[in-house]
């Protein structure tokens, strides 16, 4: 009986504390208030590397809420798992890291960001509970678990991105999200009853050890794509994307792609755990690889036109997600062919995942200078802007490493992942790649016309009076930086420790299943 | 909003009292009866709409303070978690104070069921949490009806689109 | 008599009513209502779910004699279903006086301040 195995539920249960506890620091003033906001981030960030090492070197954590012992899913001789289970593998602990991480750097730039607005007691409480759901849909086991805290993030991010209320574009935006994402949610819930009333377990193992696909499972599987596509901003369905990432403030925004993340994780996690190889055909391999294709270039090409630097950026986050279900969707392709999966699918797979680590971080530290930007400007508007390099040159560089990184330049980390998933998708089809590196020009022509437009160019006279950027925000795009530098210069580490069992955990459904069933299976 | 007429002050003012005890009892009997925490939580917080109803937004947000509703929705949502960590010793939500399954099956507890430990202590948190929560958003939701004035709200500055 | 496959119309007309309301209302209150609508429909399909035939009360001390309980999973499924339904119900309407606020109408066709 150590600590140790407790991680998973101190992960959701300590930044639930710091959320509930935030109005009673707050009465104490304003140092309080952020005082504890960052301690509860870094904590929550330790906390997940703790977890993180623990998965890496334990295998699969299992965690039962409220039962006498924290890892008996299965007590008295049941055949079924009962109560909520956490389940953290190798895949969710990797996904967690990320999310806390850029937690914690949004956290510490919205300290003197946020500071001149009213109400910094509750956005400081929606901030945590986003970070709960968020962490929360990572480390689940438990389908219905699932959906509630999709929930709660996406409650605290109707909130956050309304959080500028005296703005009718950011309330509009709320609302567009607030309807997209309940019709998604709702139809989330009504696939979770149609697996529940098949094999009455809700749990993610359960139903993966029992489950042969009938209509009801193709149409719940149906469901939850679409739905979960929707919320992770893939193509058909990504319009509130540029409304809500574009809205909200920028440490939110920050946050905001890794929770999209988390839909994405759902969607793998039903794919790959549940359904597995159950689902024989290729149909839902395509749509990913198609819906992948479609984001990332119609999105690109969306985004060469924009002007306002974080409609941009957000463009660029639906393109980028479809590197992600490209990668994930070749490595679909190969699942349950051993001779095909060693060729290119799990490469592809190692791409995809890798994708999704590095775009959490450089997306959000792009996010974090636009910010900055709007902090030192006042404007958001690109063509108005010009010179700043020399006002804040620390700014300048952080935005030049992550430009390189997303428009996969080769030293970065972005090039490292992008690299897999051309190699991969090449042996599936020619067409694939030519897509993905055009969407990979287009990508880095955006960035060289916002670096250029916004940091070079003569010192305009509206920019005389522009502000000192503080220390803090610096602090927060610091961390990021520091994440994108270090997956930059160790890439075969962060391949072999980070992302080669995550992408694992992701084709082992049966390892997946057996920590949950144990000898039942 | 003008306050209503007499007979619907003092019919509001007796039902709002009864729904208050009544919510209580649904909060309290939670882990045996249907109902619970949130249910009757929504009951109790019926005492602020009937109170809204009957004598209108002005006069009864003179009356409340919200810094007690907020209150009772942190001592709620706080007590709540306390219950969580202290069956932490075998895990999380460890239901620490329930009659064990042998002496409740051998008929030691009085009473057709066995008490429920801490379910029915995080009823009660629940229900705190709900009162304050609800009757916070309806007081929030009719001051947005009727004296809402963006300037009011904060005097908002400082945005980025000049 | 049984009632056969009856609820599970039910809710798929109900549900259908929700998504029509989304898509063909202009008022933004009636498209919150569609919304809640779609949420008692999902529901409804849960409650109706769960029941298994000649089931009996999942409570130890009071089934009796009977061989088969039903789980009362659903139904904790759908109060939390229901919980989550209000707080996005009350968001929602907040949202949209907030819109009102800014904009002086509930017509979803005048709401065009963000685009391309």
């Amino acid at each position: 009986m150590n600590w140790h195995a407790h991680l998973p539920a101190l992960l959701l249960a300590v930044p639930l504390l710091g959320a509930f506890a935030t109005p009673v620091f707050n009465m104490g003033g304003k140092t309080l208030r952020n005082a504890w906001f960052i301690v509860i981030s870094s904590s929550v960030f330790l906390i997940a590397l703790a977890l993180w090492h623990q998965v890496s070197v334990n295998g699969i954590q299992v965690y039962v809420m409220g039962a006498e012992q924290f890892a008996l899913s299965l007590p008295s001789g049941m055949k079924l798992p009962v109560r909520i289970i956490l389940e953290v593998d190798a895949l969710s602990a990797f996904m967690a890291l990320a999310g806390s991480i850029t937690s914690l750097a949004g956290a510490w730039f919205s300290l003197s960001f946020m500071d001149r607005f009213t109400g910094l007691s509750r956005f400081v409480s929606l901030y945590l509970l986003l970070t709960v759901g968020m962490l929360g849909m990572m480390i689940t086991g438990d389908l219905f678990n699932f959906f509630v805290f999709l929930e709660i993030a996406s409650v605290a991010s109707y909130g956050l991105v309304a959080f500028w209320r005296d703005r009718p574009q950011a309330i509009e935006a709320s609302f567009k999200y607030m309807l997209l994402s309940q019709l998604a949610a709702m139809l989330v819930l009504v696939a979770i009853g149609f697996l529940y009333g098949r094999y009455n377990v809700l749990n993610m193992a359960a139903i993966g050890s029992l489950i042969h696909m009938g209509i009801v499972e193709k149409v719940a599987l149906a469901f939850l794509i679409s739905a979960l596509a929707l919320k992770c901003g893939a193509f058909p369905m990504y319009l509130w994307i540029p409304d809500a990432y574009g809205e909200a403030p920028a440490s939110v925004s920050c946050l905001l792609v890794t929770v999209s993340q988390a839909s994405l994780y759902g969607l793998f996690r039903v794919c790959f755990s549940i359904y597995g190889l159950a689902m024989s055909n290729k149909v839902v391999a395509w749509i990913l690889i198609i819906f992948g294709l479609l984001s990332m270039f119609i999105a690109v090409s969306m985004a060469v036109i924009q002007h306002e630097v974080k409609r941009l950026m957000a463009y660029h986050a639906v393109s980028q997600t479809g590197y992600m279900l490209l990668g994930v969707g070749v490595g679909l392709l190969a699942l349950g062919n051993s001779q095909a999966l060693a060729e290119y699918g799990f490469t592809a797979l190692k791409g995809g995942v890798f994708h999704i680590f590095n775009h959490a971080m450089y997306k959000g530290l792009l996010f974090l200078t636009a910010g900055t930007l709007y902090y030192m400007t006042g404007t958001r508007d690109l063509n108005k802007m010009g010179g700043l390099v020399r006002k804040s040159p620390w700014t300048a560089f952080m935005f030049v490493v992550a430009a390189a990184a997303i428009a996969g330049l080769p030293p970065m980390n972005g090039f490292a992942s992008k690299l897999l998933i051309y190699q991969s998708s090449f042996a599936v089809h020619p067409l694939l790649t030519v897509v993905a590196l055009v969407t990979s020009i287009l990508t880095l022509a955006s960035f060289v016309k916002v670096f250029q437009t916004a940091f070079l160019g003569p010192e305009q006279d509206r920019m005389a009076d522009v502000k000192k950027v503080p220390a803090t925000m610096l602090v927060g795009m610091g961390i990021l930086t520091v994440a994108v530098l270090l997956l930059t210069f160790f890439p075969t580490w962060a391949l072999s420790h980070l992302v080669e069992p995550a992408a694992k955990a992701l084709v082992d459904q049966a390892g997946y299943i057996a920590a949950i069933m144990g000898g039942a299976f | 909003m003008k306050p209503l007429s007499i007979v619907v002050r003092t019919c509001c003012d007796m039902f709002a009292w009864f729904m208050v005890v009544f919510g209580s009892y649904v909060i309290i009997h939670g882990d045996v009866t249907p109902g619970g925490g949130f249910q009757g939580g929504a009951i109790v917080a019926t005492f602020m709409a009937l109170l809204l109803v009957a004598y209108g937004g002005e006069k009864v947000l003179s009356w409340v303070k919200f810094s007690f509703y907020n209150g009772l929705l942190i001592v709620g949502l706080l007590l709540f978690l306390l219950f969580g960590f202290s069956g932490m010793a075998n895990s999380f939500f460890y239901n620490f104070l329930a009659v064990p399954e042998a002496v409740a099956l051998a008929g030691g507890a009085h009473g057709i069921i066995p008490p429920s430990g801490t379910i029915a202590l995080m009823d009660i948190a629940v229900g705190i949490e709900v009162t304050g929560g609800l009757t916070l958003i309806l007081l929030y939701m009719f001051k947005g009806t009727r004296m809402f004035n963006l300037i009011e709200m904060g005097g908002e500055t400082g945005h980025d689109s000049r | 008599m049984t009632v056969g496959n009856m609820p599970f119309l039910v809710v798929g007309i109900l549900f259908l009513m929700g998504v029509l309301a989304i898509l063909r209302e202009k008022n933004l209150i009636k498209i919150a209502i569609g919304i809640s609508i779609i949420e008692s429909a999902v529901n409804m399909l849960l409650i109706t779910l769960g029941y298994r035939l000649s089931g009996d009360i999942p409570v130890y001390f009071l089934s009796g004699d009977v061989d088969v309980m039903v789980m009362p999973t659903p139904q904790a499924l759908t109060l939390t279903a229901i919980v989550i339904a209000l707080a996005t119900s009350a968001l929602m309407l907040s949202v949209i006086m907030l819109i009102y606020k800014h904009y002086g109408t509930l017509n979803v066709d005048e709401l065009r301040r963000l685009r391309g």
